[in-house]
């Protein structure tokens, strides 16, 4: 069963349309990738799902209707955001970052116990715990949203570029990471992603969006092997 | 050198109320980046309130408690009813809705009240405690208060997971609401605090100063030039501001101006700090990109 279904997507910035009817679906425990080249509307996309920007069209989650629904209850839901920009609450510590991903939750047991599992994906953090996160560098801050996002205890993770600005090793270490939560944990995920080589590594399947529409859709290998996508987004 | 003393201790009195007060405009202005020009008859306004429950014969310290949650509720309640539907108009737009407020609420406590001023009590004993003659009861008493509420907020924010989020919206209202937060509430809830604080102010300063409509204009004055001072965006910074703007309105007014141009001092440290250093003492320096 599809855990998410998108049918018929709009959404606008004013006059601007940048969605024009984007339907796709994400099967329960798959990493679905995003694919599109700069101003797509990948990002437009995540912030629809999760209730930022209005849109018009079908959403839903768990078979439920969530569209047209405020941002604060989507995330009560399950839905977790690590937004383009990462969103770091800068003046705070690394730790308060860490709990306000937890901010809806009332099992304080398991959130704890669920720090600690963060600390043990990412001890760089834990080395960090009590320092403003707006000190720590790009790619811990990267590290620090993903955090946040599975201190929700997420079915679904909405993922905004993880490897922006990140140097390539780090990148590799953090998408490994995200494949050990997937797979342990059975979080969902929805990544969008510029780097199309690096999500089809990670993503079971893809959609590839241009100018705010679904051009083509398949598996990641399905993806992989396709003439187009190779020249536009592979690069060989 | 004892009359020096003298000045200074009661400067750190009313000092005490100028940081509670500049605290509450901080307090609004980190979440929401107005200054509530409102905040000072929102205070007076809470006194007459308390005022009101001890004419009908209550005694004080219930007073108190009652009075800063109904405090707390107008704080909440002008947040949903007046400052929510401008939250996106201009910046002057919202001003006006703050002078608004304060000239009504001026207004409607002298039409209920009547601006003849009126005695407050002060629940401290009249005679000196613990044998200190440099100062008064219930100036001890009240700086006493101040600290408290002080040290109760620090804790809230500090330690408690609402405080926390307060702290988030206020910092980053997108990515708040990205971890379930209702922002909205938040501001409403900051408002009440806000409210609350103001409200310890006006019945603390209201034994010293008599109870009238106009009683916080000075005030607020003051807990402006004091929140300058300490940088409008830093809540330590306002803390120590108010205690440094009222010792030194004293220092000056006993020494060196006399009392009549006292307020004038706080117009002096307020155009001052914004021609000197805009950011005051403690407070980040901002720099736009352009
Ligand atoms: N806040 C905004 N206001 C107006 N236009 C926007 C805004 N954000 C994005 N856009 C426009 O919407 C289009 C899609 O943007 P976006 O969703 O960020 O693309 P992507 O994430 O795929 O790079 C772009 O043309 C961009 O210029
Ligand atoms: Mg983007």
């Amino acid at each position: 069963m599809a855990l998410l279904e998108v049918n018929g997507l709009r959404a606008a910035y004013g006059q601007t349309r940048v969605l024009h009817g984007l339907d796709f679906a994400l099967e329960k425990g798959s990493i679905t990738a995003l694919l599109g080249a700069n101003g797509a509307g990948k990002t437009t996309t995540l912030r629809a799902l999760c209730g930022v920007v209005k849109t018009q069209g079908e959403v839903r989650f768990a078979g439920a209707r969530i569209d047209g629904r405020a941002t604060e209850d989507i995330v009560r839901l399950g839905v977790a955001h690590v937004p383009d920009g990462r969103g770091t609450f800068l003046d705070l510590t690394t730790e308060e970052n860490l709990r306000l991903g937890a901010y809806t939750r009332k099992d304080r047991a398991a959130v704890a116990a669920d720090l600690e599992r963060v600390y043990g994906y990412f001890p760089r953090l834990r080395e960090r715990r009590e320092q403003q996160a707006g000190t720590l560098s790009g790619g811990e801050q990267q590290m620090l949203a993903v955090s946040r996002a599975l201190m929700l205890s997420p079915r679904l993770m909405l993922l905004d570029e993880p490897s922006f600005g990140l140097a390539p090793l780090v990148v590799r270490e953090l998408f490994q990471i995200l494949r050990r939560i997937n797979e342990r944990e059975r979080v969902s995920m929805l990544l969008v992603e510029q780097n199309a080589a690096l999500a089809l590594e990670l993503a079971d399947s893809a959609y590839l969006i241009e100018t705010g529409r679904v051009v083509l859709a398949g598996s990641a290998a399905e993806l992989k092997r396709d003439d187009a996508v190779r020249r536009a987004y592979l690069g060989y | 050198m004892d009359a020096f003393l003298f000045q200074v201790l009661a400067g750190l009195a009313t000092g005490g109320i100028y940081a509670s007060l500049a605290l509450a405009l901080v307090m609004i202005y980190q979440a929401t980046h107005h200054v509530n020009f409102a905040q000072g008859e929102m205070a007076m306004f809470t006194t007459y309130i308390a005022w009101s429950l001890m004419d009908a014969g209550l005694p004080y310290w219930p007073t108190f408690l009652l009075t800063l949650m109904v405090a707390f509720l107008l704080g909440v309640a002008i947040e949903r009813l007046v400052i929510r539907p401008v939250e996106h108009a201009p910046v002057l737009a919202v001003v006006v809705v703050f002078i608004a407020l304060l000239v009504i609420l001026n207004s409607v406590t002298g039409w209920i009240y009547t601006y003849t001023l009126k005695p407050f009590p002060s629940p401290f004993p009249e005679e000196p405690l613990w044998g200190i003659r440099y100062m008064s009861p219930h100036e001890i008493g009240a700086i006493g208060i101040t600290l408290l509420v002080l040290v109760a907020l620090y804790l809230f924010f500090r330690f408690t997971p609402l405080g926390l989020a307060m702290r988030a919206a206020a910092q980053n209202p997108q990515s708040a609401r990205l971890v379930g937060i209702r922002v909205g509430w938040m501001l409403a809830l900051g408002w009440g605090l806000a409210a609350g604080i103001g409200a310890v102010a006006g019945m603390m300063v209201a034994p010293i100063v008599y109870l009238d409509p106009n009683m916080m204009g000075g005030v607020l004055l003051y807990a402006f030039a004091a929140a300058l001072v300490g940088g409008i965006d830093n809540p330590w910074g306002a803390v120590l501001g108010g205690f440094l703007v009222g010792v030194l309105e004293n220092l000056l007014g006993a020494f060196v101006i006399g009392n009549e141009l006292k307020l004038s001092v706080a117009l002096v440290i307020i155009v001052g700090v914004l021609l000197v250093r805009p950011s005051g003492l403690f407070g980040t320096v901002h720099v736009t990109r352009v």
